[in-house]
């Protein structure tokens, strides 16, 4: 068995690298937008590989951070409705909301579960018929064409007893919201790959003519991040902002069609909630009027409290990239992986908890600098 | 539907002796056993290494293994840590009425292919029955008693700077494998839990290097927290070469796919050694003549800087700090 294909790795990485240094004369601000992304770059080692007048600083792709206090704490109100099971995805459990938890919820007695997708909720509203199954879907694009898939399958299969609390927001509309906020100036995107696979590289065409920032779209391996720096370095310093594909594999300029038409069939764009941003117009997809039988909004209206935000949690300003993580003062004190206050401690796609996780900056370079 | 399990099964009656009799007694008899005492008496001199351990996991049954096995594997491997030869176990089930009374019989035969596998003895057990809902399906606590060696002196706190750390094969295999089986998720059928006996693999390593300084199974958490575990109980630092460290091709893939890394996922069969470094290539020669150490792999060092602290040198080049496990692992969203 071959295990090992990867030293080539360091080779492609430290060339990468070095042409990113020889093509950088200034300091740039990059932002990741993907949680994913910034994952990667921390795992790795990224940060150390590209010199330090290249800023990469973390964006709001996290589905989990970015979900209003206020839409988790109706999440967790459905959840004590007597007969709901409520589903969703398990980092979306240990999120401080207002008052308590879809964690919290269920050891006191709430009939919360873990699915890996939508379509596994609409299984347990088929073995569960005497109880109604709310699929609480967050997520970008990527994660709505499932979403739409398993309403059309319950809509199919007279699943009468399954809905959906459709948290879904788009990503084009807050990079403009964030853009036009002129509070953080951006050089340059790393647009996500996942998404683009999806929507395509068409949608973000607006941002180098509009507000003259590089964009490149890139996978999750190292060395596509790696590419796409080195895009976006290139562009940056000669002046020339586009929107480069740099993960070939998977993202073309139309994206995929049926995932979008199945979005289409189902969903309306609509203004959504986000953490740290508030309504972005257009950035969210509600359920069509036709659909709306499989709207939990509809079928069970909750009253709540004003939401109450987690005290001294900068989730907000790290989900808009104008603060960094490590600049928190609970970081690492009061908010850890274990006792999170804040959803971007919670995530694994959280800036925080991926700070948190590689030591960065402080440690990893401490050490660095010794070996 | 087969027969099942009922409440009578556990009640101390001629249903639970009927059970004891046919169902579990023929899988797992031995003299010892057999007579059905209070308790096992035996024979045993020297140093003795004493463990428990209590086995829940979800799906009872997945690829390349089951909870018997595991239950088995698991008390097994916690001896052989110690650098204990295992003699004995003892075997207890909480069966939730209703359960197959077949499936009990494949988890029965299980255990004792592993038994014999890791050549131990079953002496003492017991089996309860509660209402449904009261337990998920079976739950195993086996507990194991082994001899140590003179002069084998293995602990987590022995590691020391300049020692070479070894990992006896691939890692992610049996989560990866428990995971795709429990979220019906599609990945390749090649995939199997790693759940194996290590004694004979570390006899022989003892064989070689009876001063092997630490030895530890990397379960829960994955090798990433036993390495951190390792390096704050010996109060030293280790750093590791994360190209070195073998995963499979479709674990890989399944972690992609789930945002995971291999490094935080339970194994089942597999063991990371400290040794001296004058020994380190004797000893993982030996790993890579056993069966359940083939891909064996040097795969870092122990270092008296960053005490307490792991770091990874990355696959691109970079060194970064390797934590423990925090939270649970979940996949990503997108
Ligand atoms: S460190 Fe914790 S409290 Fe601070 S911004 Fe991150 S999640 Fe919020």
């Amino acid at each position: 068995m071959k295990f090992i294909d990867e030293y080539q790795d360091s080779r492609l990485a430290k060339g990468l690298a070095d042409q990113i240094a020889r093509r950088s004369t200034r300091s740039i601000r990059l932002m990741e937008f993907c949680g994913g992304h910034t994952h990667a770059i921390l795992r790795y080692g990224i940060r150390q590989l590209v010199p330090a007048r290249v800023e990469l600083r973390s964006g709001p792709g996290c589905p989990v951070c970015v979900t209003a206090t206020a839409d988790l704490d109706k999440a967790i109100a459905l959840a004590r409705l007597p007969g709901v099971i409520v589903t969703t995805f398990g980092d979306m459990m240990r999120v401080p909301g207002s008052a308590s938890s879809l964690q919290q919820a269920k050891a006191e007695g709430a009939d919360v579960r873990i699915v890996y997708s939508a379509l596994d909720a609409i299984e347990m509203a088929r073995a569960n018929p005497e109880k109604e199954v709310i699929f609480v879907g967050i997520g970008f694009e990527t994660t709505a064409p499932t979403i739409a898939a398993s309403i059309l399958k319950a809509r199919r299969e007279e699943t009468t007893n399954f809905r959906v609390l459709s948290l879904n927001k788009l990503t084009p509309p807050v990079m403009k919201a964030l853009l036009d906020s002129g509070e953080i100036q951006l050089d340059g995107i790393i647009c996500p790959g996942h998404v683009s696979v999806v929507i395509g590289s068409a949608p973000y065409a607006f941002i180098p003519r509009d507000y003259g920032v590089a964009c490149a779209i890139s996978g999750f391996e190292p060395l596509d991040i790696l590419l796409s720096v080195d895009r976006l370095v290139e562009q940056v310093e000669g002046g020339t902002p586009g929107v480069e594909i740099a993960y070939s594999r998977g993202v073309t300029a139309d994206g995929n069609r049926k995932a979008r038409e199945l979005m289409d069939e189902v969903f309306e764009v609509g203004d959504a909630n986000w953490r740290g941003i508030g309504i972005v117009p257009d950035s969210g997809l509600a359920l069509r009027e036709e659909y709306g039988r499989f709207d939990a909004e509809k079928a069970f209206p909750v009253s709540l409290q004003p939401p109450r935000e987690p005290q001294g949690c900068r989730c907000g300003d790290v989900i808009r990239g104008t603060t960094t993580p490590s600049d928190c003062e609970l970081f690492g004190k009061l908010c850890t992986p274990e006792r999170p206050v804040g959803p971007c401690m919670v995530s694994s796609e959280g800036a925080c908890a991926a700070y948190h996780q590689y030591g960065y900056p402080d440690i990893s370079q401490g050490f660095e600098s010794k070996t | 539907m087969g027969d099942s399990i009922l409440l009578a099964h556990g009640s101390g009656g001629r249903l639970s002796h009927e059970l004891v009799e046919k169902t579990l007694l023929p899988f797992v008899a031995n003299q010892e056993l057999n007579k059905l005492d209070d308790s096992a008496v035996f024979e045993a001199s020297g140093r003795l290494a004493f463990t428990i351990d209590s086995y829940v996991v979800n799906p009872i049954f997945f690829p390349g293994g089951d909870i018997g096995r595991l239950a088995v594997c698991g008390t097994v491997n916690d001896l052989a840590m110690s650098g204990a030869g295992p003699l004995y176990l003892s075997l207890a089930a909480i069966i939730e009425e209703g359960f197959l009374l077949s499936e009990l019989e494949q988890v029965m035969r299980s255990i004792k292919e592993a038994a014999q596998e890791a050549g131990v003895s079953i002496i003492a057990g017991d089996t309860k029955v509660v209402n449904r809902g009261q337990a998920d399906k079976l739950f195993i606590t086996t507990s194991g008693v082994g001899t140590v060696s003179p002069g084998v002196d293995i602990a987590g706190a022995n590691a020391r700077a300049g020692d070479k750390v070894l990992l006896s094969g691939t890692v992610g295999d049996h989560g990866i494998a428990v995971m795709s089986q429990r979220e019906g998720l599609e990945f390749s059928m090649s995939l199997e839990s790693d759940c194996a006996p290590l004694n004979g693999l570390v006899a022989g390593m003892l064989e070689i290097s009876p001063r092997i300084h630490c030895l530890r199974d990397p379960t829960r958490g994955g090798l990433a927290t036993t390495l951190n575990e390792l390096a704050r109980q010996s109060e030293v630092g280790i750093i590791v070469e994360e190209v070195t460290i073998p995963v499979r091709g479709e674990v890989r893939a399944a972690c992609d796919l789930l945002g995971l890394d291999p490094l935080y996922v339970a194994n089942e069969g597999k063991l990371v050694a400290v040794v001296d470094p004058g020994d380190a290539d004797s000893v993982l020669a030996e790993m890579k003549r056993s069966n359940y150490g083939r891909d064996a792999a040097i795969i870092g060092e122990v270092t008296s800087e960053h005490p307490g602290k792991v770091m990874i040198r990355t696959r691109l080049g970079p060194s970064r700090i390797l934590d423990m496990l925090s939270g649970e692992l979940l996949p990503r969203i997108c």
